[in-house]
């Protein structure tokens, strides 16, 4: 890779909230706008350029017409960096493959806005293109950006820790919450983020995806301790994680079946009103 | 007289998310004009069916990055109404406060790094970083006062932890915002120059008059709950916003514009400053007359100076809050309890940087969100966009194309759009309307 080598964003299905999180470590780091050429960047500057080595990718891919431009990034970029937690595991954007797409299509535009807004189930882009790097979290953290930008212009592969959040929580001094009564997925949770959730006394959600043999009966066991009920726990499960269950199929650590096949919606409380 | 113009933006930089400007004149007669909104839907509406009422703020919040505290507010606000918690006052301070800091990171990104490039003659923040480096490091330093306040409030800006359905789930040491007093101290002088350098810009004096809709309270130019207000007189408790955003359609595919009491209406800075101006504390009343802002305004390009102002507004707010808190001490609380019953349902409203937000639910006796709904405010701002770019474009049919370009795209970001945020856009085209 060049001295300088030159980088670029994209987002896809997102909040946007990763980028902004790297405009937020320019506040402390703006040196690294010397160590990269940024050549593309919709949200913060005009000028295009597609000749790029690095991509980061923020947002998951929810409709088939994004493939090609997803495809297009892909063949241009030497490396592809999926950026924050609907890059890498789908995020919350899956949420809503638990319904047929005409469903959520309907209960959100009427029925007349259903063909209006192309979607398809929300993937992550590891199921559409080869990705090298993943920065996970929703959103990402800061430091654990720097920290794998830092490698990959020493040439070194960014390597991610394995092992679960209850170690982070351990070394920041928290006390447990699981002990505490709340309920918290830092035991099956990959760490990385400084077990920042539960250090503000929020149980871990799990949107930086499963640690390696994540211990999802004992998960359940805790989770049904604190009166979760089984329905409540693969809430829990499938907030930022619904495509992994799903992919797992009938494997799934959950109780309740990942689709429901219920073509349309019983009410049309925020579609919008026919006259 | 250029008879034929065609202007085609692709994806419109410097705004969250994606839209397109697609202008279209021949034979010196407009026949298509438009900000299409080309981002993916994302169905949050359908997708919080189901859920556990205490991940709604948590799921929401994703909505969108900029605005992450506004949106956990809003269902926050919702669920509390929904199941009836009523409130500390601690909790009304604190959520004041972290929602300050939301305003401030805002409004700075979007002045400083999204417009003020327009002015300046350049495609970006970042060749600003090298001819204007201290116009980028103030703007940085205001950016990480906010980002501090809200991390020490509520973990980080986007997505917020520690906001939960009745209160907090972590508080800050009294000695982290007597930290956070002495460094909104040393920032006044950057407020200050703020104000000076958007003095001197050159704002565009195009004007339309339409109608302007914010929160108003009786006592503070605040962005938290109080009822609806329009600038053509109406006030309307947030349990009957659909009268106002009156998202209806045809009964055949024609979408119609949200529309309250005219064809269009605004919401945003500008809305909030025709509304309240006469509740601004003395230093944003003073920045307002400074930087030519006079109510009523009716030039759309100046949504950014009534930004500036609402920078001064909410860092004077944010000193007079941090000082009662200091004072008052920090408690630590368990969140209010709440109260389930069949079919519950509450409507929650704020003013989040770029305008009105609603966020209604029906949750269940178990504890299960049935029904849910958002309205955001870009959504309400589409119809009023198209019909100042229908006015704009034939007072510009003189200039070059790159001029038409270049105003129409500054028009647009003048609105601050947050297209990401589009759970719900009606109005996307009306060509031959």
């Amino acid at each position: 890779m060049p001295a300088k080598p030159k980088i670029a964003f994209f987002d896809f299905t997102s909040c946007e909230g990763c980028q902004l999180t790297i405009v937020d470590l320019l506040q402390t780091h703006l040196g690294l706008l010397d160590l990269v050429e940024v050549v593309q960047w919709r949200e913060a500057k005009t000028e295009k350029g597609e000749d790029y080595a690095i991509a980061f990718i923020e947002g998951s891919c929810s409709r088939a017409s994004d493939e090609a431009r997803l495809k297009q990034i892909r063949e241009r970029a030497q490396v592809v960096v999926a950026l924050g937690a609907c890059a890498h595991l789908g995020g919350v954007n899956t949420m809503k493959n638990r319904w047929v797409m005409e469903n959520v299509q309907t209960y959100v535009y009427g029925k007349d806005g259903q063909n209006a807004y192309e979607t398809y189930p929300a993937r992550p882009l590891s199921a559409v293109i080869k990705v090298d790097a993943v920065i996970p979290g929703c959103p990402i953290d800061r430091h654990e950006f720097l920290r794998i930008v830092q490698q990959m212009l020493q040439g070194r592969t960014p390597k991610l820790p394995d092992y679960p959040l209850c170690v982070e929580c351990k070394l920041s001094e928290n006390s447990c919450l699981n002990k505490h009564g709340k309920p918290c997925l830092g035991p099956i949770t990959r760490a990385g983020c400084d077990a920042i959730c539960p250090t503000y006394g929020d149980g871990c959600e799990g949107c930086r995806g499963w640690a390696t043999e994540a211990n999802f009966v004992h998960m359940r066991e805790i989770l049904r301790g604190h009166g979760l009920s089984d329905y409540e726990i693969d809430m829990k499960l499938t907030m930022f994680n619904h495509y992994q269950m799903h992919e797992l199929g009938a494997k799934a650590p959950l109780t309740t079946s990942t689709t429901e096949n219920v073509p349309l919606p019983t009410s049309k409380f925020s579609a919008p009103q026919e006259d | 007289m250029t008879e034929n113009i065609k202007v085609n933006v692709h994806h419109v930089t410097r705004v969250e998310g994606h839209g397109n400007i697609v202008v279209d004149v021949r034979n010196g007669t407009l026949e298509q004009c438009e900000l299409q909104i080309v981002e993916s839907p994302r169905f949050f509406e359908a997708m919080l069916r189901g859920r556990p009422y205490d991940q709604a703020s948590h799921i929401t919040s994703r909505i969108c990055g900029i605005c992450a505290i506004g949106h956990a507010t809003a269902s926050l606000r919702a669920t509390e109404r929904a199941l009836q918690v009523q409130l500390s006052e601690q909790t009304v301070l604190l959520r004041k406060l972290a929602f300050h800091g939301e305003m401030l990171d805002s409004h700075v990104l979007h002045v400083y790094m999204l417009v003020a490039p327009d002015f300046l003659g350049v495609g970006s923040v970042i060749p600003l970083a090298a001819s204007h480096p201290e116009v980028v490091k103030r703007a940085l330093r205001m950016k990480k006062f906010s980002g501090d306040l809200c991390q020490a409030l509520v973990g980080r800006h986007t997505h917020p932890i520690a906001m939960t359905v009745g209160g907090f789930t972590h508080f800050p040491k009294v000695q982290e915002l007597i930290e956070l007093r002495q460094r909104a101290a040393d920032l006044i002088a950057d407020v200050d120059a703020t104000v000076e350098l958007f003095g001197t810009l050159p704002w565009p004096t195009f004007e339309r008059e339409t109608e302007y809709v914010a929160l108003v309270q009786p006592d503070e130019y605040g962005f938290i709950d109080g009822m609806i207000g329009s600038t053509d007189g109406y006030t309307l408790p947030i349990a009957e916003y659909r009268k106002v955003t009156n998202e209806r359609l045809n009964s055949h595919s024609t979408a119609k514009h949200t529309a309250f009491n005219r064809e269009s209406y605004m919401v945003g800075s500008l809305a909030r400053f025709n509304l309240k101006h006469q509740q601004l504390l003395p230093r944003a009343q003073a920045a307002a007359e400074h930087l030519g802002l006079k109510a009523p305004c009716y030039r759309p390009f100046m949504n950014s100076a009534a930004q500036v102002v609402e920078i001064v507004q909410c860092f004077d707010d944010t000193i007079r809050l941090l000082d009662l808190l200091i004072e008052r001490g920090i408690q630590w609380e368990t969140p209010a309890p709440v109260t389930l019953s069949p079919g519950a349902r509450g409507a929650g409203s704020c003013d989040v940087p770029r305008g009105i937000l609603f966020h209604e639910y029906q949750i269940g006796e178990t504890g299960l969100i049935e029904e849910a709904n958002c309205i955001i405010p870009t959504g309400q701002n589409l119809g009023n966009v198209d019909r100042d770019m229908r006015a704009l474009v034939p007072t510009l049919l003189n200039e070059p194309q790159d001029q038409i370009r270049l105003k129409m795209e500054m028009l647009v970001r003048a609105y601050d759009p947050c297209i990401s945020c589009s759970t719900h856009f009606l109005n996307v085209s009306f060509v031959g309307e």
